[in-house]
């Protein structure tokens, strides 16, 4: 039995101060006077207690790039980074294009235990944009997210006929909007940084022509679309149009988008290489914007590790990404200082919507799942060593507000602060 | 002054003060036995990551002439073949007693990463299209030594612009020292975006030629996708190229640079190559002091390592 005391509890009326109370895998009271010896206590006073955090973008690395990241590692991270569920990208060797590759992922999340892994599936065989996956054995095998993401789906045929293949099967495609025409193998935004620095630039339209034309292909097949890492105030204004008109559209945004711009890349510091690439500060205040109005539905970390000598080369020959698990709440709320529903809407409810994760995202009550995150909004640290295998964070050394305190994954305790 | 990575946030003074100290090194270079003893038993690698003829000789040179010791990487001969990295090839040679490294690569801010890795002074040979300092400082020697000063002259640098360190450094060089800078090139070879470079743009060539007093050219980037800027190269030739009779309409007194290497038939004719109106070859000469100069500030002026 766990009791969390005094904690602001998102419930599903709304923000209460109240204590609750876990029982086995389930919430057993909220608001109650709880027993008065637990076998573990955790003070909330002062922090937020809402359902475990839900990540709808993380490459975990496993199979086939463990020096980087494996499951079990990842996990640790998404613990510590106050996530109970996490929706793992596709992009591994071998890619998931098959049912029991998938099976592979979502099993050694289990047997790990310390947050669910949901295998996103291949859009493509290979992710090489030719031919379709082998979609119905990846839904057998728990996929309901399909992306070839690291790269996007170019051919407008094909993902089209995907959109109607799948459509009805409750799953949303993803897309990892950049046009590979525009983005001319792009190294960091294409604008004035860029220019002074004699990079290869990715401009804005390398998204926004991407996304643009996806939702026309929307509007035709009415099948659910995810537009993944928004980074440009013009694929904002996009999806602001599309959902007014009613479209089946959602979209993430990487916490590192909604707190740097172009500018750090003057640093040359590979940590600030990442796809999308860090646009200019009215992107990322038009960002910041659309997280607090709900354009943008989800924060979702695009978690991509990347071990310490592949970091330790020119900007330039470095690979795409950054890790983001354990400073997603911290960087959110830094950057947007958002309340906390919004912030529960934002970073559970909406992604486990987005990935139907039906025992994640839910609002907690008397008898709701006990997946939870307790949550000290005024907290500050500063980021100095990661759980995750790989520590290419672009926040070392930035001071950031907020931070996990607990994470609880069906009852056990997964994280807990030790201070 | 610690290290020469870029050209960008140097002062007027820091330049002037290059400049004269290479100006006594153009001399020391004019004597008999053109060597010094300044930087005996100094080690000064070399580590050209991408090829080079001029810009390592140059440095070669240049450490000779201050008697320095030079060691010499060229990566088709060493370790990178076998998959060792700029880190570990830095180390390397900073473990055999390199006192200075300088770096030339195809990325942008290489010299930077091996600056953090070495606790030795490191210059910047050129890093991919970004900065190429000591290029910036021999031009902006020979046009002193030219014209007396850089004030007031207007330099029209012409050609691949998007994709040249050469012009990314010198203009902030000609800039600071007083010049007038027009970068000419199709939109396509310029950078996507200039805003606060201390620079015009003209698209035509023609209608800037009369006014020039120095027509720099650049070469065709191939090897960073320079190609892609127009649609081919008779036609850039014709609108670009310094062939004869746009150079019968240059100013009498206007001068020719070019920082090689040279493309005759493209950006410059083979009669403008050849012509004394072109201060090419005089670059090449002036970059062995400007070599020097800086080499010196690093290893031998107060403060500096050794």
């Amino acid at each position: 039995m766990i009791v969390i005391r005094g904690g602001s509890v998102f419930t599903p009326d709304g923000i209460v101060t109240a204590d609750v109370v876990v029982d086995g895998d389930r919430v057993v009271s909220v608001g109650d006077p709880p027993p008065p010896t637990a076998l573990i206590e955790i003070d909330a006073t002062g922090c937020w207690v809402g359902p475990g955090l839900v990540d709808l973008h993380v490459h975990l690395r496993e199979p086939g790039q463990e020096w980087k990241e494996d499951i079990a590692s990842g996990s640790r991270a998404a613990a510590a980074g106050g996530f109970t569920a996490v929706v793992a990208m596709p992009n591994t060797v071998p890619v998931i294009d098959e049912g029991h590759r998938a099976r592979f992922v979502g099993e050694r999340g289990l047997k790990v235990g310390l947050c669910d892994v949901v295998p996103a599936g291949a859009l493509t065989l290979g992710r090489e944009g030719q031919h379709l996956a082998h979609l119905d054995e990846l839904i057998e095998a728990g996929a309901r997210i399909f992306t070839d993401d690291g790269d996007t789906l170019v051919d407008a045929g094909l993902l089209r006929r995907a959109m109607e293949y799948l459509a009805g099967r409750d799953c949303v495609i993803a897309q990892h909007a950049e046009d590979p025409g525009l983005a001319e193998d792009g190294h960091m935004h294409g604008g004035s940084v860029s220019s002074r620095l004699g990079m290869r630039g990715l401009p804005a339209l390398a998204e926004e022509t991407i996304v643009a034309r996806d939702l026309a292909l929307v509007e035709l097949t009415g099948a659910p679309y995810h537009v993944q890492h928004v980074s440009t105030a013009g694929t904002v204004e996009l999806i602001r149009q599309a959902k007014g008109a009613g479209l089946p559209v959602t979209a993430e945004v990487a916490p590192h988008h909604l707190v740097f711009d172009h500018r750090e890349v003057e640093s040359m510091d590979p940590n600030f290489k990442m796809y999308p690439p860090l646009r200019t500060p009215d992107d990322v205040a038009e960002l910041r914007k659309a997280v607090l109005d709900g354009t943008i539905d989800a924060v979702a970390t695009d978690h991509a590790p990347h071990a310490d000598h592949e970091q330790e080369v020119p900007f330039e020959e470095a690979p795409r990404g950054v890790i983001g698990l354990e400073t997603a709440v911290g960087a959110t709320i830094t950057a947007t200082d958002i309340d906390q529903r919004r912030f529960f809407e934002r970073l559970s409810i909406n992604p486990a919507r987005i990935a139907r994760l039906g025992e994640h995202g839910v609002p907690v009550t008397e008898g709701s799942p006990a997946n939870l995150v307790v949550i000290d909004p005024t907290a500050v640290w500063t980021p100095e060593r990661f759980h995750s295998r790989s520590q290419n964070s672009p926040f070392l050394g930035r001071k950031l507000t907020g931070k996990v305190r607990a994470t609880i994954l069906r009852g056990r305790l997964t994280h807990r602060e030790t201070e | 002054m610690r290290h020469l990575l870029t050209i960008e946030g140097m002062s007027r003074a820091d330049l002037e003060d290059l400049l004269d100290l290479a100006d006594e090194f153009v001399d020391v270079l004019d004597r008999p036995i053109p060597k010094v003893p300044t930087l005996r038993g100094a080690t000064v690698a070399t580590l050209f990551f991408e090829p080079s003829t001029r810009t390592r000789l140059s440095f070669e040179r240049a450490a000779r002439a201050l008697s320095a010791d030079v060691l010499t990487f060229a990566p088709g001969t060493s370790s990178v073949t076998k998959g060792e990295s700029l880190k570990d090839t830095a180390l390397t040679l900073r473990a055999m007693g390199a006192d200075l490294m300088v770096v030339r690569h195809s990325a942008t801010g290489a010299a930077h990463r091996v600056a953090q890795w070495v606790d030795v002074p490191v210059i910047n040979g050129g890093d991919g299209a970004h900065q190429h300092p000591t290029q910036a400082i021999l031009d902006a020697l020979t046009l002193r030594r030219h014209f007396g000063k850089l004030d007031g002259l207007h330099v029209g640098i012409v050609g691949d612009i998007r994709h040249s360190r050469v012009a990314r450094s010198g203009l902030q060089a000609f800039s600071t020292l007083g010049a007038r800078v027009t970068l000419i090139a199709p939109p396509t070879l310029l950078p996507l975006d200039m805003t606060d470079w201390p620079v015009e743009v003209a698209n035509d060539f023609d209608e800037v030629l009369p006014h020039l007093d120095v027509v720099y050219l650049l070469r065709i980037q191939q090897e960073r996708g320079g190609t892609t800027g127009f649609t081919s190269l008779p036609e850039y030739v014709r609108r670009f190229g310094l062939d004869d009779s746009r150079f019968a309409r240059l100013r009498p007194e206007a001068v020719v640079m070019h920082p090689g290497p040279m493309n005759r038939g493209v950006e410059i004719s083979p009669h403008v190559a050849d012509s004394s109106r072109t201060l090419i070859l005089d670059q090449v000469r002036n970059g062995v002091a400007a070599r020097m100069a800086v080499l010196f500030r690093l290893l031998a002026s107060p403060g500096a390592e050794r």
